[in-house]
């Protein structure tokens, strides 16, 4: 994954988007600078700050600052801390803010003000932008901007965040902000702990003379959660869901990865064909075509998981499979707060690891780093969906079950037990039974997934995995290449010349290690560069198998020549490697940055290694002694 | 009418509720604060949506217009009178 970078423009006013989780900060930041922010529906999306830029009616270039959403400035957790450093002046390398704009939910305003009131307090010039307008209309709530522009004594804008120009009227009030600029003076009597009731009281009464004292609950969403949240119906709806997506994965991908492996083997052919048998030819259909071709293949599979991570990201629905998790996640020693970093992990362990700012309590913020990189991210999905396609017969099973797609699930399934095991392990040693693992978690509105959302969340993961592809499985392959193509075999050789190769040597020097896992010494040779991306392995036995062979078959495509070169019990016992090996070095380095030190990462890195070995060797003899 | 004040974890479900006060639990630092930060503010009111099974734990409830996922020893901090 990218990070965000804070770059400074030290020119400028600054201004800094402030309001609590799930009001539409995000998506008012995006509508005011254009950039594309990740939106979604449930508390914790922004958990870094994100600096944007644009220019104001009157041609003013401004600065604005994305913040974490937090329910005061009393922070919980290490994302309402970067709120609330912000806004006190104690952020590194970020001035205190000019202006602070405060997002208020229109369909919760008695919550949302009472944010407003404690910015103010503290000193800062500020500004309210009503979110949500259009929401609170549906439900019958109607407000004057200007009386309660009077009611507060600060400037009040109508805004709806997720519609095109729904930013007019505030843009044009920075502007006038702008004009009557004062000069932040921090006052320091903020804290005093009487304030949030004085403030609730003078909501209250805001609140009374304008007629909106009325507590107006979402309908819709709360017969939703009737059937959702059931304690007998939910679990199985969760649980349906996910096998849903697993089966999906593999019925809806079929149609464009065979147009994908079709048109990687035409190239590789036209190539054969047009090109002088040489090191140039060797090197594009042997290296890159058989290489990132084998990974390519994989995209409708990555894109078909996103889309429905993302569609239960903005429906809503998240949270409340965290709260139906919760108790399971408390056997182990974890809270439902777990639940959305690990959910994110499936995607790529790097985002999942940062999700777990959220996370109020230390120890269980550490137990989550450290068991994140065990969900199935989507990087080890080539390499699954590479041995199941040579291994797993492509067959229906009771009743119009996809064998394969069943295999997937209990993959990822595998994952999800290996880490709570982990989990509970831990817990045996870092938990004092005394303590109460905060929960304290909001379940949103419902909302429809957005089709525009969607596309650009789709369209950022396309582009983001074609530039790994493009980027540093390209570059892995061509070393790989190299390594396997040089020195080329001596004179009166019997076996394919990459035996005599670099890379030939190293993979029968790790052989030994893991001969007893079952992995031969082109698996031994696949393993390393998949040190840098996990899927690099899938395009590194491309390569050398491509090398291996003999004439015209190095086109051909992977799959037939593992299953008719391996034994099931190799395959089997490298999909269990899969499960738990710790393989991408950007990983480990998040780790390390997230949690402060090497500790976490060390401790990360010996277990699942230990896992690693142990579950492949165990799955090897099983298999080889009863599949033969 | 008698008043009678319970802790919102003793809450029957469905039924409305008016915070009277909020209070810190020893085994939970700043739970006081952060509950009144959520809108766990004398005068609200609250209702108890849904129990987890099994156990009861942790539990839904609706303060305002917003629905927040409790633990039991959380909601144990908020007392509570029937309206």
């Amino acid at each position: 994954m990218q990070e965000s970078k804070i770059h400074l423009h030290p020119t400028g006013p600054l201004f800094a988007l402030v309001g609590h989780p799930n009001c539409g900060k995000t998506a008012l930041f995006n509508q005011l600078t254009g950039s594309r922010q990740k939106v979604a529906n449930y508390a914790g999306v922004t958990v870094e700050r994100k600096e944007g830029r644009f220019q104001t009616p009157a041609g003013v270039n401004v600065r604005v600052l994305d913040l974490p959403g937090t329910y005061s400035l009393y922070p919980r957790s290490i994302d309402e801390q970067i709120t609330c450093n912000v806004l006190m002046g104690r952020a590194t390398g970020e001035k205190t803010p000019d202006v602070v704009i405060c997002v208020v939910d229109a369909t919760n305003l008695r919550r949302s003000l009472r944010i407003v009131l404690a910015v103010e307090r503290l000193g800062l010039p500020c500004m309210v932008a009503l979110n949500m307008v259009d929401e609170a209309k549906a439900r019958g709530i109607e407000i004057d901007a200007s009386k309660l522009s009077n009611a507060l004594g600060l400037p009040v804008m109508a805004t709806v965040a997720i519609q095109k120009g729904g930013d007019a009227a505030l843009r044009e009030a920075i502007d006038q902000a702008l004009i009557n600029r004062k000069t932040p003076s921090l006052s320091t009597q903020t804290l005093a702990p009487t304030a949030v009731e004085n403030d609730h009281k003078r909501i209250q009464e805001i609140l009374s003379d304008l007629l909106l004292d009325r507590v107006v609950p979402d309908l819709r969403s709360e017969r939703i959660d009737q059937v959702i949240l059931n304690p007998v119906v939910g679990p199985i709806i969760l649980v349906a869901i996910l096998f849903f997506i697993f089966q999906a994965m593999f019925s809806l991908a079929e149609a464009p990865m065979e147009f994908i492996i079709g048109t990687t083997e035409q190239l590789g052919s036209l190539l054969t064909i047009g090109l002088p048998d040489n090191w140039l030819r060797s090197l594009l259909i042997d290296g890159i075509i058989a290489g990132v071709g084998g990974v390519v293949v994989f995209l409708p599979q990555i894109l078909i998981l996103f889309f429905f991570i993302l569609v239960l990201e903005e429906s809503g629905y998240l949270p409340r499979a965290a709260f139906l998790l919760d108790r399971l996640m408390g056997s182990v020693g974890l809270s439902g707060r777990s639940f959305i970093p690990l959910l994110s992990s499936f995607a790529c362990a790097i985002p999942g690891i940062i999700a777990t700012r959220t996370i109020p309590s230390i120890r269980d913020r550490m137990v989550t780093i450290l068991i994140a990189p065990l969900m199935t991210c989507s990087a080890r999905l080539p390499v699954y969906a590479l041995l199941i396609s040579a291994f797993i017969p492509s067959q229906e099973v009771w009743g119009g079950l996809e064998l394969q797609g069943l295999v997937m699930f209990g993959l990822y399934f595998i994952g999800i037990f290996g880490a709570l095991v982990v989990a509970w392990f831990l817990k045996m040693f870092t938990s004092k039974n005394s303590r109460v693992r905060p929960l304290m978690m909001e379940l949103p509105t419902y909302r429809l997934p957005r089709i525009k959302n969607l596309a650009i969340g789709l369209w950022q993961r396309a582009v983001l995995f074609l530039k790994r592809v493009g980027g540093i499985i390209m570059i892995m392959t061509i070393a790989l290449w190299f390594l396997a193509s040089f020195p080329g075999a001596p004179d009166g050789a019997v076996g394919p010349s990459i035996e005599y190769s670099f890379a030939g040597m190293i993979g029968h020097s790790l052989a030994f290690i893991l001969e007893p896992i079952g992995f031969n010494w082109q698996i031994a040779i696949a393993l390393v560069p998949g040190m840098a991306a996990r899927e690099v392995a899938v395009s590194a036995l491309g390569t050398v198998y491509a090398l291996s062979a003999t004439g015209e078959a190095a086109a051909e495509s992977l799959i037939p020549i593992i299953s008719a070169q391996w034994s099931l019990a190799t395959g089997l016992s490298l999909l269990a490697w899969y499960v738990f090996a710790p393989q991408c070095l950007s990983t480990i380095a998040t780790m390390k940055r997230e949690s402060g030190g090497w500790k976490i990462p060390i401790i990360g890195l010996v277990y699942m290694f230990i896992l690693a070995y142990f579950c492949a060797w165990v799955t090897f003899k099983l298999a080889s002694s009863w599949l033969g | 009418m008698t008043i009678t004040e319970f802790s919102l974890d003793q809450a029957q479900t469905g039924v409305t509720y008016r915070v009277l006060s909020v209070h810190a639990n020893p085994h939970l630092a700043h739970s006081d604060q952060h509950l009144k930060d959520l809108g766990f503010l004398p005068g609200e009111f609250v209702i108890l949506k849904k129990r987890a099974l099994p156990g009861g734990d942790p539990i839904v409830v609706r303060i305002g217009s917003s629905n927040f996922a409790l633990r039991r020893a959380e909601a144990a901090c908020v007392l509570i009178e029937q309206v």
